[in-house]
């Protein structure tokens, strides 16, 4: 399989991306132009990622303006092909905007940014950490689509403590239900606020973020 | 309008400058040119007042590619056919009335400065000080400058990794901020800021200009007083993500090969790039002011020459090839201008409309050209008799030395900054390994090599105060003994020189005598000044603040798993402390802030003693006999200790030395001291390589209890919890927020 990951003007997780996946995870992979539309080469056995940063600035909504890029329309027609997509941070916020998957991304409960490791598990309660880095990343939705999300087993990390105790203190921008990351219903669209592109590298004391990205995304499908 | 004598008094030039303005143009200078004199021979420009004792640090030599001065940042090799390019520079008077956007644009300054020479930022550091936290007016400062260089750096993507923040009186109207950025360039691929090449186009690109930071250049050239509220024109007004954009284009431009010189445009905007690359060209330039873009109607020339608009690059590229330079910013959607040319008489000839606005010779305008330089008078500080009669011995040693401890382990300078580096990304860039593995000097790696670099800022000002000369050089050898005991080898130096007043005599005393401290550091471990920046007028009428000359110094490791780490790793590992044992609590903060001694002498330094000590640790860490290692700075001992128990949670029990205060032991500041740890299998391996070197066993690592002489202090949780809580719980969570948003 292939990755590609999207530039925007101002994203500035995209260089990480592409040596996690190429260094680490010894990936094929590519940078795309926000500019561009063509995705001809990718089938839906790639993966197209949107990196973090702060897309055409993020002075509005963050994500509201990056929805509108030529790419971004190419794609929306390659998830809805479906093809595989992966927002991390910034990414995230842009995939909501966009409506490829449910509820928004709001300025954190305690008005700052946060940096620092957090705690993520998943449904076989296996505990990961991985750094987090927004301003912007309570996660939000009405109740009905959480309920949804977590019928369908949608939501695919919550935010935890280091033994996996999902608790109000573990989570780092007040998320509803400590969600750290969602999938839409057909399990072709990822989101997640944590950064595994910054947890793959034993240089930086941390790989809790390969598993992360293989198994999302280099499995045929997530099983559910 | 004319030009007298008191309009270049309202431009805060003196009588003498005036005469030599006059002097240097044959005639009386319109109001363009002066204005262009009063950006360029403002302290913060010209380095009127340092200029001469600068020139005595060393200034070449070691792996420098460039001498001091001559470029925008200072420039090393590392091998591998890479460079590392790196400066520190103050924002300190903008800060000081608009702290986020002043904190905001410092950054955003100070990474032009690197990438302006072809280099990719990919570590910046900050040097923060405040008056007392308790204080209103600090807590709302604090949250600002977090709050802009968070803003700036966190979008622009590179990664804040480390820094240091003390809280004094001093700071109260005056808070120092300081921003390092470090960077990376492939030989080869470096930019000079120099105009060649008659007929070359001169190109601006980047932001708009607007009427923003006009006059901030002689707006950092004065005292702080309670009228510099007015000057809230003379802050700038930062847009990181222009700046990021600004960043890739510059990179990608200089592939092109069409790039002659580039120069970014910071404190007095046009006139200082135009003036300072063609004077380096020694050349002249005809610049067209209507052409440059603005986002305001109807600037004048003035007002087009003085702005301090951010974002903003001046580039000459090759005649023929404005096309090439143009395309690449139409990718990044930058708007790129050709507004004149290269010319070779020396004279720069600014049209508006036609008309001739301002002819000046480039030479006159500038440092190490016509600007003046001058040799100020000093003499001894007054409080120094205060200092000479403290008299340690009248203070006793306290009968409760665990309550000094738990003061000590909260106090604002010494507790943990967790409140304020969580707000700045710290790992974009996957180049952060200290996030992991806590290191004194924080560690970024180097892609595409083995090689890391270690980077820090260090300035105790309270040493510096008491004894200029020596608080200079602890600054220089604390740097050098952090990247050491990171398994670094100390490259270079840049360094930000903040000061008050330099009319002042006693302030330009302790000034002199700590640039001479500062080179006779630099020269003793081989780290040449390559650059930094002079801040005076950080004074205000109760005074200036304490002399601050911060040390920013980078340190190269040729193959990052040969690096060390400052925490413990197992419990029974012993401790050993490096260094002379002293009977010394002179200028402590222990002393200062919990014994309330405002006057004493620095702390005991040798820097003999500090050499070896380096020289020794390089060799344990080179041959792995240590686990850990941790210099002891603010706080003594005990503080090291806890630091080093932290990451782990893991504890210690150490016993007091007989001959010695238990004070002094336990918090006493003298300096060339490590804490290290070593297995007790290779404990006798470890005395061995020792030698005769001072160094004494103190105790041994617990599971998580604090012992001191057997009696138990609590857990390593619990000082942990005191240590990590102490600044957010200054700042209540109301508080906090309702400073944030109101910017």
């Amino acid at each position: 399989m292939k990755f590609g990951v999207v530039v925007f003007p101002g994203s500035n997780c995209d260089r990480d991306m592409y040596d996690a996946l190429k260094y680490d995870l010894g990936q094929n992979v590519s940078m795309l132009w926000h500019k561009d539309r063509d995705l001809s080469k990718f089938n839906t056995e790639d993966c197209i990622i949107l990196p973090g940063g702060f897309s055409y600035g993020d002075y509005l909504r963050c994500g509201a303006i990056a929805r509108f890029s030529p790419m971004m329309q190419s794609v929306i027609e390659f998830a809805n092909a479906g093809g595989k997509v992966f927002g991390v941070c910034n990414g995230f916020q842009i995939l909501c905007e966009s409506h490829l998957l449910p509820g928004g991304l709001l300025r954190n409960a305690n008005q700052q940014f946060v940096c620092k490791n957090v705690y993520i598990t998943n449904d076989t309660e296996e505990v990961f950490k991985i750094p987090v880095a927004h301003g912007e990343g309570r996660y939000y939705a009405d109740e009905k689509i959480l309920d949804g999300l977590e019928a369908n087993n949608q939501v695919i990390f919550y935010y935890c403590d280091e033994e996996g105790q999902i608790t109000e203190k573990a989570n780092p921008n007040g998320a509803m239900r400590n969600i750290a990351g969602i999938c839409n219903a057909s399990r072709n669209v990822f989101g997640m606020m944590p950064h595994p592109e910054r947890a793959c590298s034993a240089a930086l004391g941390n790989t809790d973020g390969r598993a992360i990205i293989t198994s999302l995304l280099m499995t045929a499908q997530l099983v559910s | 309008m004319e030009v007298t004598l008191k309009t270049a008094q309202q431009l805060r030039l003196t009588e003498e400058e005036f005469e030599l303005i006059k002097q240097k143009l044959g005639r009386v200078p319109n109001f363009n040119e002066l204005c262009a004199f009063s950006g360029m021979w403002s302290e913060h420009c010209s380095y009127k007042n340092s200029i001469k004792w600068l020139k005595t640090l060393p200034r070449e030599g070691g792996r420098m590619l460039v001498k001091a001065g001559e470029e925008n940042a200072g420039l090393m090799d590392i091998g591998d056919g890479l460079g590392v390019v790196f400066k520190i520079e103050s924002h300190n008077h903008p800060s000081a009335i608009e702290p986020f956007q002043g904190a905001a644009t410092g950054v955003g300054g100070i990474h032009r400065d690197i990438f302006t020479m072809g280099a990719r930022p990919i570590a910046s550091l900050n040097s923060l000080r405040f008056g007392k936290l308790e204080e209103d007016k600090t807590q709302h400062l604090l949250a600002g400058v977090v709050h802009g260089i968070g803003h700036y750096g966190n979008c622009f993507g590179v990664p804040t990794v480390g820094g240091e923040i003390y809280f004094d009186q001093c700071y109260h109207t005056n808070p120092l901020v300081n921003a390092m950025s470090v960077g990376i360039v492939k030989a080869g691929e470096t930019v000079s800021a120099t105009a060649e090449g008659i007929g070359n186009p001169v190109m601006f690109v980047g932001s708009a200009t607007g009427k923003d930071g006009i006059g901030g250049a002689s707006f950092a050239s004065a005292d702080i007083t309670a009228e510099s509220a007015q000057d809230l024109p003379a802050v700038q007004v930062g847009d990181p993500f222009q700046e990021k954009k600004l960043l890739e284009a510059c990179l990608e431009v200089i592939q092109t090969g069409a790039v002659v010189g580039m120069q970014d445009m910071g404190a007095a905007g046009i006139i200082c790039s135009t003036s300072e690359m063609s004077a380096k060209g020694q050349s002249g330039m005809r610049i067209d002011l209507d052409k440059v873009p603005t986002r305001q109607k109807n600037m004048k020339a003035w007002e087009l020459l003085l702005s301090e608009s951010q974002e903003r690059m001046l580039l000459v590229a090759k005649k023929g090839r404005e096309a090439e330079v143009q395309a690449v910013f139409d990718k990044w959607d930058l708007p790129c201008s050709v507004i004149g040319e290269v010319t070779g008489d020396g004279i720069l000839n600014f049209y508006m409309h036609g008309e001739l606005e301002a002819s000046l010779p480039a030479h006159d305008l500038v440092l190490g050209g016509g600007a003046p330089q001058y040799d100020r008078e000093y003499k001894e500080p007054a409080y120094f008799e205060k200092v000479k009669q403290f008299d340690a011995s009248a203070i006793p040693v306290p009968a409760d030395l665990k309550a000094v401890a738990e003061q000590l382990i909260k106090l604002p300078s010494i507790a943990s900054k967790r409140w304020i580096y969580t707000q700045y990304d710290s790992m974009v860039g996957t180049v952060n390994t200290s996030t992991n593995e806590p290191t004194d000097a924080p560690l970024v790696l180097v892609k595409g090599t083995t090689k890391g670099l270690a980077v820090t800022t260090d300035c105790n000002s309270r040493y510096v105060y008491a004894d200029p000369y020596k608080g200079a050089m602890i600054a220089v050898s604390e740097a050098a003994r952090n990247i050491v005991c990171s398994g670094g080898q100390p490259l270079g130096v840049t360094n930000c020189l903040n000061f008050g007043n330099p009319y002042d005599p006693e302030v330009y005393y302790q000034f002199v005598h700590a640039i001479k401290g500062m080179g006779e550091a630099c020269r003793k471990f081989d780290t040449p000044v390559t650059g930094g920046n002079v801040s005076f007028y950080n004074q205000n009428p109760d005074g200036p603040v304490n002399p601050t000359p911060t040390i920013g110094m980078v340190g190269l490791l040729e193959n990052i798993n040969d690096k060390m780490t400052l925490d413990f790793k197992n419990e029974g590992d012993l401790i050993y402390l490096l260094g002379v044992l002293n009977n010394d609590i002179s200028c402590s903060e222990y002393l200062h802030s919990i014994r309330g001694v405002k006057y004493s002498a620095a702390p005991y330094f040798n820097i003999d003693e500090e050499y070896a000590l380096q020289q020794k640790l390089a060799v344990l860490i080179r041959d792995k006999k240590i686990h850990s290692a941790h210099d002891l700075s603010e706080g003594g001992l005990f503080v090291t200790l806890c630091e080093a128990g932290f990451n782990r949670e893991l504890g210690f029990s150490i016993q007091t030395q007989s001959g010695l205060r238990k004070d002094a032991f336990l918090y006493g500041e003298a300096q060339s001291r490590v804490l290290v740890t070593v297995p007790v299998t290779k404990a006798k391996e470890f005395e061995a390589a020792m030698g005769g070197f001072p160094c004494e066993k103190i105790g041994v690592v617990s599971g998580g209890e604090v012992t001191v002489d057997g009696d138990f202090w609590g857990t390593i949780d619990w000082w942990k919890d005191e240590y990590d809580n102490a600044i957010e719980n200054y700042l209540s969570k109301e508080e906090a927020g309702s400073a944030l948003s109101s910017i």
